[in-house]
């Protein structure tokens, strides 16, 4: 039987959802895939539920913004209804959002009251927290904030055959059972649906600082070992190529935030470091500018991000440049991580890959069309013996292989 | 029971000076930090290396023993107690710093390393270890890793998760994998993540790559005195609240103060004040000075009656000790000290405080408090005597009802010290069968036979059944 959008399986889809999820609850997409839009997790438990049973493999969408929504399936799984911030705690420095909101609202709804996510994420401002989460994708705060792992306490998660799993709780810190936040946080929905996650708040920072110093690469990696070396406490330590800057030269990029006493301390400290032409960005043009590091990730169809210590980010840029292009990259020059955004053939991104896992550097595809994903997979190259792990773990998450993720590339 | 025939066999492993059957030699590993779980393991057998673990993992795998990993036995809640069925592999023998790298800032090491002593051997390179349990003199850093151990520092910095990068571990059918990178980044999804804090059920690790950081430039040590535990706890929110992450803030209630000055740990604690509030900052000097003005203008608006201040290292130590050895004291008030642990959103603090005061009047036993206030991590210690069933009766309903109020407010029956066998009977408290059916099937990921550990953590008899497609992958 035809399978595609618009096709008589696809009729069956589209018929059984609205049972289940009652008209508004459904929609088709631009070439007629059904697309259940669940308004709570229970509802997308039961979506899950009856696509396992059926047989239907699931594409998983968000907001659109990050990964296409391209992946072949019998219906789309979407969390634009489930876009609530449910809670804000000031006191506790705890929110709980749907997987849907945007990162965006939720900032706005937090400065309001005085705090702060401290991710930046790449991709754009519109981006669904639970596609920042399940991509494990932090920007240049990871420096000072931890990657995002760090900022999720739980979540509740539908897995592909529709049982609601709730991780972890809301309280900062927690030992009750195995980690299983940890799984879901960067699992790109391989291990279920995040509907609800549960985040780790800060109080604003009185004051926000960014320099840039622009010059050779080599120049400013070096210069990013010193400021590690005088033990300088940046949020950020973000390298960026020129294409991605839009500038002329490489820029290195430091942030600081806190109070105004810590924040002027560390401005003063940073000044004579690298020989470097040290320039505060006006207060006014800060945001503009770590926006501009953000959306330049999506640049290209492609994006990447290495796991390299930070001596080690020059050398895998020579290598990036060499097999790929050195477009649009940003790098933590001081404790690591490369991503990198561009085009490029499969076999070229699966050479980099095995180059950089002999250096003992996991490589990730953060972002590419499905085709790309379907053949060098999310992850791999994994050591002997991690795969297998895997595997059983998505069996056991997923055993009706209804999540449409690539998780292993079918050429590994 | 153990068959001699194992017995022999482990001995051809490790030597028979390694391995411990007589019961007068098992006496030592029939508990761990808990007082109220105690049993006697079939046999001890001590690994001296990694290959050794290999084999003996091995060996139980086609014998299809089941085995407890334990370090030092410092545990609070249990976990590392087997029982006579099972083969108990102590891995304290496993306790060399094999590589420090300074310049990024990572150290790889044995599990049986002491958490203390890392710390003091990388000091010279201005480096520590940061996560610092109160028993970190003794804890291990596999035993660390096992249960994701915390510390007062950890309110800056993370626990044990926030610092461990790479992991070798053997599983339970002897096979050998290694999770994580050396930068930090996961290798495919987050399993070290999902590893840490395991409780020695996934498997074991046999060498650990852990983040260190640099020391602080300048630290400063704190100590307000309060007449209320619900204004100092409020104290602790306005730091919070004002963008000021002290690296930690401790409190301790005036039982405990009484404890500490009672004791010859004594540090100069008010002993008449309801509150101590231990508060250190850390940072570049000029940060240091300006956020303690700010911490100690808080501290004084929410009533502090005084607020002392040392930065020497040997001020320092002293406004310290009395919060380190707080457990050493408690020691003097009765024979025996359930450290008890759980977590409360901080908003929740005051109130909690008021509950567990009730509690403790209504039962009539003795209960000090110090805990890491910043992170709303309670520990409740009841000091008791064990051979008294009705007292140790009492101090298990208290225990109870203290779990529940803290569950009730929004919180978590273990921030530190890990389920282990202790609170197998509260886990469906806050986690529903489905999600308890969850840990279950991915503990049989790593040990589809249920040998590694057994029966802690998760309550088998309220799981839901999860069953995966077997290879369908």
């Amino acid at each position: 039987m035809d399978r595609g959008p618009g096709g008589p399986v696809s009729d069956v889809v589209h018929g059984r959802l609205r049972a289940l999820l009652g008209t508004s609850g459904v929609e088709r997409d631009q070439a007629g895939l059904p697309r259940a839009i669940p308004d709570s997790a229970d509802a997308l438990s039961l979506v899950c539920r009856l696509a396992h049973e059926e047989g239907w493999k699931i594409r998983v969408e968000g907001q659109g913004t990050w990964l296409p929504p391209d992946a072949p399936a019998d219906l789309a799984v979407s969390t634009g209804a489930l876009d609530q911030v449910v809670s804000v705690s000031p006191a506790d420095l705890v929110a709980t959002v749907q997987a849907g909101a945007p990162i965006e609202a939720l900032r706005r709804r937090l400065a309001d009251e005085g705090m702060w996510l401290a991710l930046d994420p790449p991709g754009r401002p519109e981006r669904s927290l639970g596609s920042i989460i399940a991509t494990a994708t932090a920007g240049p705060l990871r420096h000072g904030f931890g990657p995002v792992r760090d900022h999720v306490l739980g979540c509740t998660v539908a897995t592909g055959d529709g049982r609601l799993v709730k991780a972890g709780g809301r309280v900062v810190k927690n030992v009750a059972g195995y980690d299983l936040t940890k799984l879901q946080v960067g699992g790109f929905g391989g291990f279920g649906i995040i509907a609800e996650a549960h985040l780790r708040l800060r109080a604003l920072p009185r004051a926000d600082v960014t320099l840039v110093a622009r010059g050779m690469r080599d120049a400013l990696t070096s210069a990013a070992r010193d400021v590690m070396a005088a033990e300088l406490v940046p949020a950020a330590l973000e390298l960026l190529s020129p294409a991605l800057a839009a500038e002329a030269d490489w820029v290195l990029a430091a942030r600081f935030l806190g109070t105004d006493a810590a924040v002027q301390g560390e401005v003063r400290r940073i000044a004579p470091i690298g020989n470097l032409a040290w320039q505060p960005l006006p207060a006014d043009r800060t945001a503009a500018f770590w926006g501009l590091v953000a959306r330049g990730s999506q640049g290209g169809p492609v994006t990447l991000r290495l796991g390299v210590l930070g001596d080690g980010v020059d050398d895998t840029i020579d290598l990036l440049a060499h097999d790929l292009d050195e477009g649009l990259l940003s790098a933590g020059a001081g404790l690591g991580m490369v991503r990198w955004t561009g085009d490029a053939p499969v076999e070229r991104l699966r050479a980099v890959r095995r180059a950089a896992a002999a250096r003992e550097i996991p490589m990730t595809l953060e972002r590419a069309p499905w085709p790309v994903r379907r053949a060098l997979g999310h992850f791999g190259a994994y050591r002997e013996g991690v795969g297998q792990i895997v595997g059983r773990l998505r069996d056991t998450f997923d055993p009706g292989q209804c999540l449409q993720v690539a998780l292993e590339g079918a050429g590994e | 029971m153990i068959v001699s025939a194992l017995v022999e066999a482990l001995g051809r492993i490790v030597g028979v000076r390694w391995v411990r059957h007589r019961r007068a030699e098992l006496k030592t590993y029939t508990m761990d930090g808990l007082p109220t779980r105690e049993s006697y393991p079939g046999v001890v057998v001590m690994p001296g290396t990694a290959s050794e673990v290999r084999e003996i993992i091995r060996l139980l795998h086609l014998a299809g023993v089941p085995f407890v990993a334990r370090g030092a036995g410092t545990g609070l809640s249990g976990g590392a107690v087997a029982n006579a069925d099972a083969v108990l592999i102590a891995l304290t023998r496993m306790n060399c710093i094999l590589d420090v790298d300074p310049v990024h800032r990572r150290a790889v090491v044995q599990p049986g390393v002491v958490n203390a002593r890392l710390s003091e051997a990388v000091a010279p390179l201005g480096l520590h270890y940061v996560p610092d349990p109160s028993s970190q003199a003794a804890c291990t850093v596999g035993g660390n890793v096992a249960e994701n151990a915390g510390g007062p520092h950890c309110l800056k910095y993370g626990v044990t998760t926030n610092h461990i990068v790479q992991l070798e571990v053997v599983l339970p059918d002897g096979s050998v994998v290694v999770l994580g990178s050396p930068h930090g980044e996961p290798w495919g999804p987050d399993l070290v993540g999902l590893f840490v804090g395991s409780e020695g059920m996934f498997g074991i690790v046999t060498r650990i790559t852990v983040r260190l950081e640099p020391m602080p430039a300048s630290v400063r040590t704190m100590l307000a005195d309060f007449h209320s535990v619900r204004a100092a706890s409020e104290a602790v929110s306005s730091v919070i609240a004002a963008g000021i992450v002290p690296a930690a803030m401790e409190m301790m209630d005036r039982a405990c103060v009484a404890a500490v000055e009672a004791s010859i740990y004594a540090a100069g604690y008010p002993t008449d004040a309801a509150a101590v509030l231990l508060v250190e900052l850390d940072g570049q000097p000029d940060a240091v000075e300006a956020e303690a003005r700010t911490v100690e203008t808080i501290l004084r608006a929410q009533g502090a009656r005084t607020v002392r201040s040392a930065s020497t290292d040997a001020d320092r130590a002293r406004l310290w000790q009395g919060r380190k050895k707080a457990f050493g004291a408690m020691g003097r008030i009765a024979p025996d000290l359930a450290v008890q642990d759980a977590v409360v959103p901080r908003s929740a603090l005051p109130d909690i405080m008021d509950r567990i005061a009730e509690i403790r009047d209504r039962h009539g036993i003795n209960i000090s408090n110090v805990f890491h206030a910043g992170d709303g991590n309670l520990h409740p210690n009841i000091s008791f005597d064990r051979r008294d069933p009705d007292v140790a009766a009492r101090v298990h309903v208290a225990c109870k009802e203290i779990m529940a109020a803290c569950v009730e407010a929004g919180g978590s029956i273990t921030g530190e010290h890990g389920v282990g066998s202790d609170k197998l009977e509260y886990m469906p408290w806050i986690f529903d069968a489905e999600t308890l059916g969850a840990m279950r099937a991915v503990r049989r990921v790593f040990d589809p036979a249920e040998r590694a550990n057994p029966g802690k953590v998760v309550p088998i008899h309220t799981c839901r059944e999860w069953t995966a497609a077997r290879g369908a992958r």
